[in-house]
């Protein structure tokens, strides 16, 4: 356990009435939105101005004050070391990894930092993505708290479907920072399919194609009859619409140049330069030609660009995003001419080039009716709906990407290939290569290449107590386990003497249980909400759950009773309610076993009974009614 | 027949009543239950036989999952929702391997008592089959033209379905070493048709 912070008599659990809905979240590079759904109506949550996206952008004031949003996107070009934008693009990524994304991040990265996670040096802090991130988070926890007028303390959270493990364990871990309890976390572009499939009834193959600031997602789908099975997915989590900002930001100060010659630009001038370049964009897809300003050391520039120039600057990332496709479509061992409709996602499919290109792979007009900035949140939404309400709908989703172990030479070798439905646990078995060999190191990896290194180092971790035996005759085997949502366990024992290990996968780039303890400390108010209130809450969970089991059981067999052995438990029962209504987790948990003990002879009967009806030949058929599919 | 009735009978984890061991939830308290050790076929509610109606089993597939899948159990306590994930994996696991023509032969086979060893190619028979794919990779990795890699992308298809017939027939003639020597090959056909069907599609691309 992390933290002691229940006090005995605090009673943190909010009653259902009480407690908000659940909604949905599309936590974005560059925009969020929360949405709601109720009776299967969804309604995205909107300020005052009727806006419903939240800019992913935080602003880090040197009095400790936090704003998030449009106030601190306009703080970017005022006081840019105080702001963060596209954080998304460094969740779950390591300081190694920060060499492919040299000068692509807007902000000072603290480089110092000994491997382990990336942190940012901003407004003299230095924080980590997902504390970023889980200031984003509450301020999406606070639009939705202020709708409805009531505590938000549960969400599904989407992530783009080619997300890592380490990305998602650490946007899972914001969700925490900020006191939410993640029920899910859903791909975005099967959120997308979710509000387009519920929306028009739509059957058959489905393309969602998703390009927003930072990430680019495929997600290739069957939708049937309420259910939504992904055949194949990919993407590229570090391509989108930032990437052509930064191609007209480098065009227009090459312009520059020549006429000024090479002038040294600071961090504020070229986030600012970025910002021109996205304007100039985002206007491109609506009209031809126009023309921009920037500003180098006080003196201004005005640059001029046309849609075909934007275009040919555009094309090379819009083609990398065709090649996936291709790619995507034939891992789902499908044609092209069988997909019925391509959904477009995120804010980036406004460009004309990307419709155009998308229409000449699938040969048809891609839909675009439902709004392409708020469509992900909507499914999130109906999602979080069909979770703590019910639902007939059915997601079924798969890993994006490759699993595997670091086996002799550097190779690695796949345990889980890519576009296998989850929930998935498959296992493999290793051999130790020396003779008395103890102990085994298991690196686990995640990725399409043949190279360990080419891949994506996720855990490092080792079976020890292997007994001492001749080279190749230990028979180790690893088993992989992906949950619904997209997160890997590990596990390694040996087969001889059934030595074992587990591990979640998240040392690598994540963060240690004791910092997320430090970081839910630091922030208090959520530090009781999470710890407390999600402890106790599990325990009446399960409490409740043996209430009603034997409530069942007495409902069937309480003529196996006597009287007062019927009182007894029934007091138990009391005794159960009574703790819950108190909300002293320790007081449930003996109450709990109270009616454990009291039962136990009831059990027993009930057994009995059970056996010899069966072996009567008799009720094996009516035990079994719960068999069978349809 | 009565002894393994009582075989069949186990505590339900959650009300401690009885419960058949194959039983998905508790008919008492309605608990979920774990998702056991049972073949495949079993699992899915369907015949064991390798000429499988493919929507029937994918609508057994999403009838299944539609109950059992961890979606169903998100505010549920933790073991039940351990359990969902176990039960929805186990579906997955038996879909997966029955759908798929080559590795339901290699199930149904070892089903009955037949293991085929899909990594094997021992046997002057394998030899022979072999040389006669080396042939067919050689001729494909020799075909230039659309037209020609068409044409053997389409006879590869129609070996797999050739094939597929006969592991059916020897199957249910009960010739079950045929019908493993035949899953073998189609194990190289089938890899072959889809080598042969992204050469197309990559031919198809580029004008
Ligand atoms: N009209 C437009 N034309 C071209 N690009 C646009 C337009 N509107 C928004 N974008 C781009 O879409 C991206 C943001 O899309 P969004 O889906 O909100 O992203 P994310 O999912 O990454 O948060 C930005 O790169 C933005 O410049
Ligand atoms: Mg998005
Ligand atoms: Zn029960």
């Amino acid at each position: 356990m992390l933290l002691q912070l229940h006090e005995p008599g605090e009673s943190p659990a909010p009653h259902e009435s009480e407690r908000g809905l659940a909604v949905g979240i599309d936590l974005g590079t560059t925009n969020s939105v929360v949405a709601l759904a109720r009776d299967g109506a969804t309604e995205v949550l909107r300020d005052a101005d009727g806006k419903g996206l939240i800019p992913s952008v935080v602003y880090y004031g040197d009095d400790g004050a936090v704003t998030v949003g449009a106030d601190a996107r306009r703080m970017i070009l005022e006081a840019p070391d105080h702001v963060v934008s596209s954080v998304k693009r460094l969740m779950g990524r390591g300081t190694e990894d920060l060499k492919t994304l040299a000068g692509t991040l807007p902000y000072t990265l603290d480089v110092a930092a000994d491997g382990g996670m990336v942190r940012l040096k901003v407004a003299g802090r230095t924080l980590t993505p997902v504390e970023v991130s889980a200031d984003i988070l509450r301020a999406v926890k606070a639009r939705a708290e202020e709708a409805q007028g009531k505590g938000v303390d549960r969400a599904v959270v989407t992530v783009p479907a080619y997300f890592d493990d380490a990305a998602r364990t650490a946007t899972k871990d914001a969700a925490r920072l900020a006191g939410l309890e993640v029920l899910r976390l859903v791909n975005e572009p099967t959120a997308a399919a979710l509000a387009y499939g519920l929306d028009n009834a739509a059957e058959g193959l489905y393309a969602v194609y998703d390009l927003g600031g930072g990430t680019f997602d495929i997600s290739i789908l069957r939708m049937e009859k309420g259910v939504f099975q992904v055949k194949s997915t990919g993407g590229d989590a570090a391509l989108g619409g930032d990437d052509i900002d930064h191609a007209i930001a480098e065009r227009f100060l090459a312009e520059r140049h020549k006429e000024h010659g090479i002038e040294s630009i600071t961090a504020g001038e070229a986030k600012q330069a970025l910002a021109a370049a996205r304007v100039a964009k985002e206007c491109l897809s609506g009209r031809a030609a126009g023309d921009w300003v920037i500003e180098v050391d006080g003196k201004p520039s005005r640059h001029a660009m046309t849609r075909d120039e934007l275009e040919s600057l555009a094309l090379p990332w819009v083609d990398k995003t065709m090649a996936i496709c291709r790619g995507v479509i034939e891992d789902a061992g499908i044609e092209v001419a069988e997909i019925q409709g391509v959904v477009l996602v995120g804010g980036s499919t406004r460009m004309p080039l990307v419709r155009r290109k998308v229409r000449d792979l699938f040969g048809r007009e891609p839909l675009a009716d439902i709004n392409p900035d708020e469509v992900v949140a909507v499914g999130a939404a109906l999602q979080a709906e069909a979770l703590t309400i019910g639902s007939d709908t059915l997601l079924l989703d798969v890993t994006p990407l490759s699993l595997g172990i670091e086996t002799m030479g550097g190779i690695v070798e796949k345990v889980i290939p890519r576009n296998t439905p989850i929930p998935v646990a498959m296992a493999q078995e290793f051999t130790t290569y020396q003779d008395g060999q103890t102990a085994m190191a298991i690196h686990v990896l995640q990725g399409e290449r043949e190279m360990v290194d080419q891949n994506r180092s996720l855990a490092r971790f080792v079976l020890r107590g292997i007994p001492n035996m001749a080279a190749g005759a230990a028979r180790i085997r690893v088993t992989f386990t992906v949950d619904a949502d997209g997160l890997l366990t590990v596990t390694a024992s040996e087969a001889t003497t059934g030595v074992e290990q587990q591990v979640a996968v998240k040392p690598s780039y994540g963060l240690t249980e004791d910092e997320m303890a430090n970081m839910l400390r630091d922030s208090l108010v959520n530090a009781k909400d999470d710890m407390a209130s999600r402890l106790f809450a599990e325990t009446a969970v399960e409490a409740r759950r043996s209430v009603l089991a034997v409530q069942a059981a007495l409902g069937a067999d309480s003529d196996l009773l006597s009287e007062s052995e019927r009182q007894d438990i029934d007091a138990a029962i009391a005794g159960v309610d009574r703790a819950i209504a108190a909300g002293d987790r320790d007081a449930v948990t003996a109450a709990s076993e109270g009616l454990e003990a009291a039962t136990k002879t009831f059990a027993e009967r009930r057994m009995d009974r059970g056996i010899r009806a069966a072996l009567a030949g008799m009720t094996v058929e009516k035990l079994d009614d719960a068999l069978g599919g349809e | 027949m009565n002894a393994p009735a009582a075989a069949q009978i186990v505590s339900c984890w959650s009300c401690k009543g009885p419960v058949a061991t194959r039983a998905l939830f508790c008919s008492v308290c309605g608990a979920v239950q774990g998702p056991g050790t049972i073949d495949h076929f079993t699992r899915l509610g369907i015949a064991p036989s390798f000429d499988l109606d493919l929507d029937a089993l994918q609508r057994q597939y999403f009838g299944f999952q539609k109950r059992l899948h961890p979606d169903r159990f998100a505010s549920k306590s933790s073991k039940e929702k351990a359990l969902s994930q176990a039960q929805a994996t186990s579906l997955n696991e038996a879909y997966e391997a029955l759908k798929d023509p080559l590795k339901r032969a290699a199930y149904l086979l070892n089903h009955l008592g037949h293991p085929v060893d899909l990594t094997a190619c021992g046997t002057i028979n394998d030899r022979e089959l072999l040389m006669e794919q080396m042939e067919k990779r050689e001729a494909l990795a020799e075909a230039t033209s659309p037209d020609q890699i068409a044409k053997l992308a389409m006879e590869a298809e129609s070996e797999v379905i050739a094939c597929q017939c006969h592991i059916s027939a020897a199957i249910n003639a009960s010739h079950l070493e045929e019908a493993g020597h035949l899953t073998i090959r189609l194990k190289y056909l089938a890899k072959l048709a889809e080598e042969a069907r992204a050469k197309k599609t990559r031919a198809l691309r580029l004008p």
